[in-house]
């Protein structure tokens, strides 16, 4: 049987599966838990120095689909507003009853080195086994000159970073956060300053509804709304590219990554595995959901490397990365047509009207004799665009057939149609 | 035997309050999350099934999509726009083998989406808070339509000629407006007085003015009215039965389904309705189900529904032979009454059993006989000829051509009382509809004929 025990930047953990920085790491009874249900580590919720803050009400909003399940969460909620040394006895005293689990201590500051290392340097004295440098919080913080106030400027990455690697010998993580230009500009950031990970993505600037009658953004506090910071499945793509692209690019692919970014099931795990990362970081799927969900996240992620027969994590990480490309690097003579199976076919014509309306009307729609509705893709036409198969709502019905050909790869940049090659 | 009320159950009598509580509705509305998770399910296909299965055409993914994105108002009017009587289509259409059946997850072998309950959903809120009328009439057109009966056809041919502009007039036989809507469907299909709020709706509109009492052959004249408007519309239904031509028809006990089911509806104590212990209900169609669970839920002892051929024949619905089996009526098929036996009061009746030969019904040798203090007849209704002397009348039922226009110049006719194979209350508004449009065209055709004079 495969097993999840793997090693995340010099830190060995039970499974990747560990819970990010937030409300459910926020306290002892939380984190104990936690390692109840199975998780293999925490990120504490961040640390900052005393007094510490205070939050509002109320704290969280939601994006939902129209079935009412939860696409996006968004939440303004500050650090941890506990005192500093109240976090760090429980700390101490989870650290002795669960040995095998890993805690890091996750922490921000302004930009003051000091501050920084000084705060470091008491996190590590509880016994954690890393540190994580929240340089990413969207909300709040940032309109205090931290979070992503400093992850948001390259410079203050690699500052802060070298700042903490220069007074603890412990592992340390960078938080990135999404809200910027090109992630790769704080992954290198964080790389020069000496991190050993780097942790992505924190949330991202959202405002997730406006409620009409109030004319305010929610969550709602006495009237008035702030933007706050998305996460949940919705933000899962995002989260993907940005690790991908740390992943794939020759400077920063050695760097170590923890992922984050709506990861909910077993499936989410294998495909930011699949993408270079060496863990993974949960909040938004235990909010809505307890705990216990790590079960399926462990027995599921082993049934299916069983299944394609790796023992262990580093057997298929990373295995998408050679094929995660640019744009120039893809196939110009490869081309697919969509097939339609009239026997799966329900009739609904959803395929029909939107190539009609909205691609290239290659979707023909007929009534036969005996009343059937019949759709037929019109290969002359069709793009292989994908959308078809997307919107029809029977499994299968749809399929991509790749066009036999005998023309060979070629690029954009090879392509004979490029001016640049004239 | 005379029939007394406070009924029994397996020889437990039941109270009043749970006769009362076995008429309220019998479908609870969709709460909003029910129809916001309901509505989320519809695939909003493409020129959809639905609505070609719909005899009024409705929007079905349209006004389902605007359920969804919380438009209730919008999605309201969109029903009503095709048929304004969309609320009680909403409780008594047979969904199963119109719009339901056609929906496309039939064929994903997922349950089809519920579009009676959805389009209920979107209408109650108009219908009972009285919002604002959603339709105004277009200018007034100085032409005035006679409306012969205040049921459905009627009153969906009066709103739809009043919105064209027309002053109509609605002559009803009974004292109240709806006809089979108010009078002839289950009780527990139609609770909190729904008929008459649909109607109050339907006339919030203007232009519309309901004369009650008013009997065509009787006290009203298809003359007088042809004299004293542009045009006449008939939409009477069918007010007479078919009878058995059995002797001792006439005797106590022995009554019509549609009476027995008009007494429940015109209750406001249903347990004060009066029914037999051994009740037999002679029919197949939605009426003789409407009567057999009725008289159940008022206590009968035993109901039997029993009809001459089988089950695949029953004009009844399968979800309704089901609800007539779930509320423990037996049903026994391939049976006719042979006699009636009564003194003054019916006491038993012979059935003779029939079979299929060379495609014929036939009798057998072989009979049986039932015990009966109340015997139902559900065996069909039709047209009181005489009413409407002049008018060409084929199997009982009036003839139109495609405009719904009878064999006299002016009068045009819809619903129950033409023959059309319907007898739905949607196929009844849809002839209404119909018939307002065909005679608005003729008012057309009428005024650029002077023109060109």
């Amino acid at each position: 049987m495969a097993t999840l025990k793997c090693n995340i930047a010099g830190i060995d953990s039970i499974n990747p599966f560990w819970l990010a920085s937030a409300p459910p790491t926020d306290k002892y009874i939380n984190v104990v838990r936690a390692f109840e249900a199975g998780w293999g580590g925490v990120v504490w919720k961040t640390l900052g120095i005393d007094p510490p803050v205070i939050n509002v009400s109320s704290r969280y909003g939601v994006h939902k689909s129209p079935q009412q399940s939860i696409v996006g969460f968004n939440n303004i909620e500050l650090i941890s507003d506990r005192p500093l040394k109240t976090n760090l006895d429980e700390i101490r005293q989870i650290r002795k009853e669960w040995p095998d689990r890993v805690i890091i201590g996750s922490m921000m500051a302004v930009i003051e080195e000091d501050v920084w290392k000084d705060l470091a340097i008491q996190i590590a004295d509880a016994g954690v086994h890393g540190i994580e440098l929240n340089l990413g919080c969207p909300h709040g913080m940032c309109e205090r000159g931290m979070g992503s106030a400093i992850g948001q400027v390259p410079d203050m990455v690699e500052k802060v970073t070298r700042w903490v690697k220069e007074v603890v010998d412990i592992p340390v993580f960078t938080k990135l956060t999404p809200n910027i230009t090109n992630i790769l500009w704080s992954a290198e950031a964080a790389q020069d300053g000496g991190a050993d990970a780097v942790a992505l993505i924190n949330t991202v600037n959202s405002i997730v509804s406006v409620d009409l009658d109030a004319m305010a953004p929610t969550p709602i506090v006495d009237g008035k709304g702030t933007h706050g910071g998305y996460c949940g499945a919705a933000v899962k793509p995002i989260a993907l590219n940005m690790v991908a692209e740390i992943a794939r690019n020759p400077d920063t692919k050695n760097l170590n990554i923890s992922a984050i970014g709506g990861i909910e099931t077993w499936r989410d795990a294998a495909e930011f595995i699949a993408l270079g990362a060496v863990g993974l970081q949960v909040c938004t799927a235990a909010m809505l959901y307890g705990f216990r969900i790590v079960d399926d996240m462990i027995i599921g992620l082993t049934n299916w490397m069983d299944e394609k027969g790796y023992e262990t994590i580093e057997d298929f990480r990373g295995m998408a990365v050679p094929n995660t490309v640019d744009w120039n690097a893809l196939n110009m003579n490869f081309d697919t047509k969509a097939l339609i199976d009239p026997e799966a076919c329900i009739e609904c014509g959803k395929c029909h009207v939107v190539c009609e309306d909205t691609s290239h009307q290659a979707i023909t729609f007929e009534v036969a004799e005996d009343g059937k509705r019949v759709f037929t893709v019109v290969d002359d036409e069709c793009v292989g665009c994908n959308l078809c198969q997307i919107i029809c709502p029977v499994p299968n019905c749809i399929e991509m057939i790749p066009v036999e050909t005998t023309k060979p790869y070629i690029t954009w940049p090879m392509h004979p149609l490029n001016p640049n090659n004239n | 035997m005379a029939l007394e009320p406070n009924n029994s159950i397996n020889g437990r009598p039941l109270t009043s309050a749970q006769i009362n509580d076995n008429f309220i509705d019998l479908h609870k509305p969709l709460s909003h999350q029910q129809a916001m998770a309901e509505s989320a399910r519809c695939l909003y296909c493409y020129d959809a099934p639905c609505i070609q299965a719909c005899p009024t055409s409705i929007d079905i993914p349209t006004f389902i999509h605007q359920i969804r994105t919380e438009n209730i108002k919008g999605s309201a009017k969109t029903i009503l726009s095709q048929n304004i009587m969309g609320g009680t289509c909403a409780r008594v259409c047979p969904t199963e083998v119109l719009c339901e059946e056609a929906c496309v997850l039939n064929a994903s072998l997922e349950r089809p989406i519920e579009i009676g309950d959805l389009q209920r959903y979107a209408i109650d809120d108009l219908i009972k808070k009285s919002i604002e009328h959603p339709f105004q009439r277009a200018e007034v057109s100085g032409k005035s339509i006679a409306v012969v009966g205040a049921g459905p056809a009627g009153l969906a041919c009066a709103h739809r000629a009043s919105m064209l502009g027309h002053d109509v007039t609605i002559y009803e036989a009974k004292e109240k407006s709806g006809g089979l809507n108010e009078y002839g469907l289950a009780a527990y299909k139609m609770v909190d007085d729904f008929a008459q709020k649909e109607t109050d709706f339907i006339l919030d509109l203007g232009g519309i003015k309901i004369i009650h009492n008013q009997r065509l052959g009787d006290n009203l004249h298809l003359e007088n009215l042809q004299n004293n408007y542009d045009a006449v519309f008939i939409g009477i239904g069918l007010d007479s039965t078919w009878s058995l031509d059995l002797e001792n028809e006439q005797v106590e006990g022995v009554s019509d389904a549609v009476d027995f089911i008009e007494k429940i509806r015109q209750s406001d104590d249903k347990s004060q309705v009066k029914v037999g212990n051994d009740v037999i209900v002679i029919g197949a169609g939605n009426t003789a189900i409407d009567a057999a669970v009725q008289a159940k839920r008022l206590g009968a002892e035993n109901v039997t529904l029993v009809y001459r051929r089988g089950e695949q024949q029953m004009s009844a619905t399968e979800w309704e032979v089901n609800l007539a089996r779930t509320n423990g009526v037996n049903i026994k098929l391939w049976s006719t009454p042979k006699r009636i036996i009564a003194d003054e009061h019916v006491a038993q009746i012979e059935f003779t059993k029939t079979q299929l030969k060379d495609g014929k019904l036939i009798e057998t040798p072989f009979t049986y006989t039932l015990q009966a203090d109340m015997v139902l007849k559900a065996i069909g209704q039709k047209l009181e000829l005489e009413d409407l002397k002049g008018i060409d009348i084929e199997r009982g039922k009036i003839v139109i051509d495609e405009n719904y226009l009878s064999s006299i110049s002016g009068v045009y006719a819809g619903g129950d009382a033409i023959d059309c194979g319907e007898d739905l209350t949607v196929q009844a508004v849809e002839d209404g509809k119909q018939a307002a449009h065909a005679i608005d065209n003729m008012f057309d055709s009428l005024n650029s004929n002077e023109g060109e004079g």
